[in-house]
């Protein structure tokens, strides 16, 4: 009843593990995977190393956090051994025309030039069904992140690049944090992206202990998740749904499985989740899919598809 | 979820070695914020540079509601602490985490270096619940044995074992095991130390049908389950949720103890 579709990709269920939450290792993810998502998205990773930013990281917003992980992960030749190890049950795997039991893996990759994204992604398409493109981080390093997606041209020379490298299908992850979100998404549609993954974390923004009379963040600055951004998310959603004639990836805030029907509601193939699983535990998965199958029978949908875009 | 900051006064230092420190504060006991032996504070030093580090608790006083971190000297976060005074502020968020579980009569703590620290608000714990606790403290060398007198204060047999015999039994904490075991036995054990002694550890205490109960450490960020940065092969548990307290049947699962763990960057390190 939750299988669907996604850039031509079965999944059992419209549930995917965000970018940056626990993807961090295969044990993770397949920890993920086991506990009911229909699919997971890693922590992104680029050419190098990268340490991450110093802690605190992490600091407790009203309806979410701020983060400014910054990126940390042992770069592409290590993180092969990883996504070598995930249980990904794809299409050439199970003779199933419902994809009952497609559980995808997406890796998460960034660079700062279109060069670098190619070259991350050529490594690491044999291990996973999807690639989503990074250009979105709000606290990232000078260069990487949301410095090429907030620029129309960035995006379309990163995503074009990639796309004429690589055969999976590329998911583009966009920020909220520009004037006109359908400027980029149309430019990374026009480059050849196979869907729009929206939003990124918000901001940045910042949170001062007024006891320690200090930002909290050791980078001071980090993106804003958690329940607090999901209107922003719907709205981004809405809009582009009406914008581009490719698939949407919600995500932003989704605790609820009130909050998914809305997302695919607002036009999202799919959705992910990330940030509510401090609240919710990993036991959220099966919780929202289970709701979910509830809400549909109650409506009287038949399949995820009938839902999708349906509040237009 | 204890997310946010309390920014408390250092209350009082206890100098335990020449190269370890309890650092004790005020800790109100209500609520989520009731601490337990074997859960982690993050300790968040914003003097100076500035970073955040899980810390277990080696003092859990509900009674004074008092708690205490005990920190060994090895680098630049625990260096900067280890240069702070009485009435210097530190932010501290938690607890978090599992604790140990009293589980019997007859119960033996096994302690490594800067390890004792968790199993030290434990044993005192046991003592309060007036069952028997018996502590083997392991270390380098004499100066270093943490807790001793602390222990025998309260009633607690205490068996040491020192690396080059400069106190107590010759050799390391698993021989010093060994050597118990062949006149007492226990209902369980709680473990905590080097991995390569708890790995040591599980394989006696496995042989002689001893339950253990093992204190694991790994790089933290969040501390709430879901930055990705603790989670350990191949379950995929987080120490910060899971853990860090690990039955023998759980550890067992875990095939990166004693092996390898992941630096801040996600590259194994042995």
């Amino acid at each position: 009843m939750l299988s669907t579709e996604l850039c031509g990709i079965k999944m059992e269920n419209p549930l995917l593990l965000a970018a940056g939450i626990l993807g961090t290792t295969a044990a993770s993810i397949n920890r993920v995977l086991d506990s009911g998502a229909g699919g997971a998205v890693t922590k992104s990773f680029s050419k190098y190393p990268n340490i991450g930013y110093k802690n605190p990281t992490i600091a407790e917003i009203e309806g979410g956090i701020i983060n400014s992980v910054g990126l940390s992960s042992p770069g592409v030749e290590l993180f092969k051994e990883e996504l070598s190890l995930i249980n990904r049950k794809n299409n050439e795997d199970i003779n199933n025309n419902e994809g009952e039991y497609n559980k995808i893996a997406v890796a998460s990759i960034y660079g700062s030039t279109p060069d670098e994204f190619v070259f991350v992604s050529s490594k690491i398409e044999d291990l996973v069904d999807m690639i989503e493109l990074n250009i979105s981080c709000p606290h990232a390093m000078a260069g990487y992140g949301s410095a090429i997606g907030k620029c129309p041209n960035n995006t379309f020379e990163v995503v074009n690049a990639v796309k004429n490298n690589v055969s999976v299908p590329i998911l583009t992850k966009l920020t909220p944090n520009v004037t006109d979100i359908k400027e980029i998404a149309l430019s990374a549609q026009k480059a050849g992206s196979d869907g729009i993954t929206v939003i990124n974390s918000l901001g940045p923004g910042m949170r001062i202990d007024v006891n320690a009379g200090v930002p909290i963040l050791k980078n001071k600055f980090g993106g804003l998740s958690g329940p607090a951004i999901k209107p922003i998310a719907i709205k981004h959603v809405y809009e582009l749904y009406d914008t581009l004639d490719i698939p949407i990836v919600g995500v932003g805030g989704i605790k609820t499985s009130e909050d998914v029907v809305e997302f695919l509601y607002a036009g999202s193939n799919a959705t992910q989740i990330g940030t509510s699983i401090m609240y919710e535990g990993l036991e959220i998965f099966s919780r929202l899919t289970s709701n979910l199958i509830d809400f549909m029978k109650e409506k009287g949908f038949k399949t995820i598809d009938e839902m999708i875009g349906y509040a237009h | 979820m204890n997310n946010g900051y309390q920014i408390l006064e250092i209350k009082d230092i206890v100098f335990n070695t020449e190269t370890i420190k309890t650092f004790i504060f005020n800790w109100k006991m209500e609520g989520e914020e009731i601490t337990k032996p074997g859960q982690f504070m993050m300790v968040w030093n914003f003097n100076g540079e500035g970073d955040e580090k899980p810390m277990s608790l080696s003092k859990i006083d509900l009674d004074n509601e008092e708690i205490g971190i005990t920190v060994k000297n090895v680098g630049k976060f625990t260096n900067n602490l280890h240069s702070l005074k009485i009435g210097d502020e530190l932010g501290i968020r938690g607890p978090y985490g599992n604790n140990f579980n009293l589980n019997g009569d007859n119960i033996l703590a096994i302690g490594g270096g800067v390890g004792m620290a968790p199993l030290k608000s434990f044993v005192e714990h046991v003592k309060s619940k007036n069952k028997n606790v018996d502590v083997v403290i392991a270390s380098i060398t004499q100066c270093e044995l943490l807790f001793e007198e602390d222990f025998k204060k309260i009633g607690v047999d205490v068996f040491t074992s020192t690396d080059d015999g400069t106190c107590g039994y010759k050799g390391f904490a698993t021989h010093r095991t060994i050597d118990l075991l062949k006149s007492r036995t226990y209902d369980m054990a709680v473990v905590c130390g080097p991995e390569i002694m708890m790995k040591g550890i599980l394989n006696i205490l496995e042989d002689n049908g001893i339950p253990g109960q093992y204190s694991m450490e790994r790089y933290m960020k969040c501390a709430v389950g879901i930055c990705g940065q603790c989670c350990v092969d191949n379950t995929g548990w987080r120490v910060c949720i899971e853990g860090p307290i690990f039955s023998s049947e759980e550890i067992k699962q875990i095939t990166e103890f004693g092996n390898y763990h992941r630096d801040g960057s996600g590259i194994k390190r042995e």
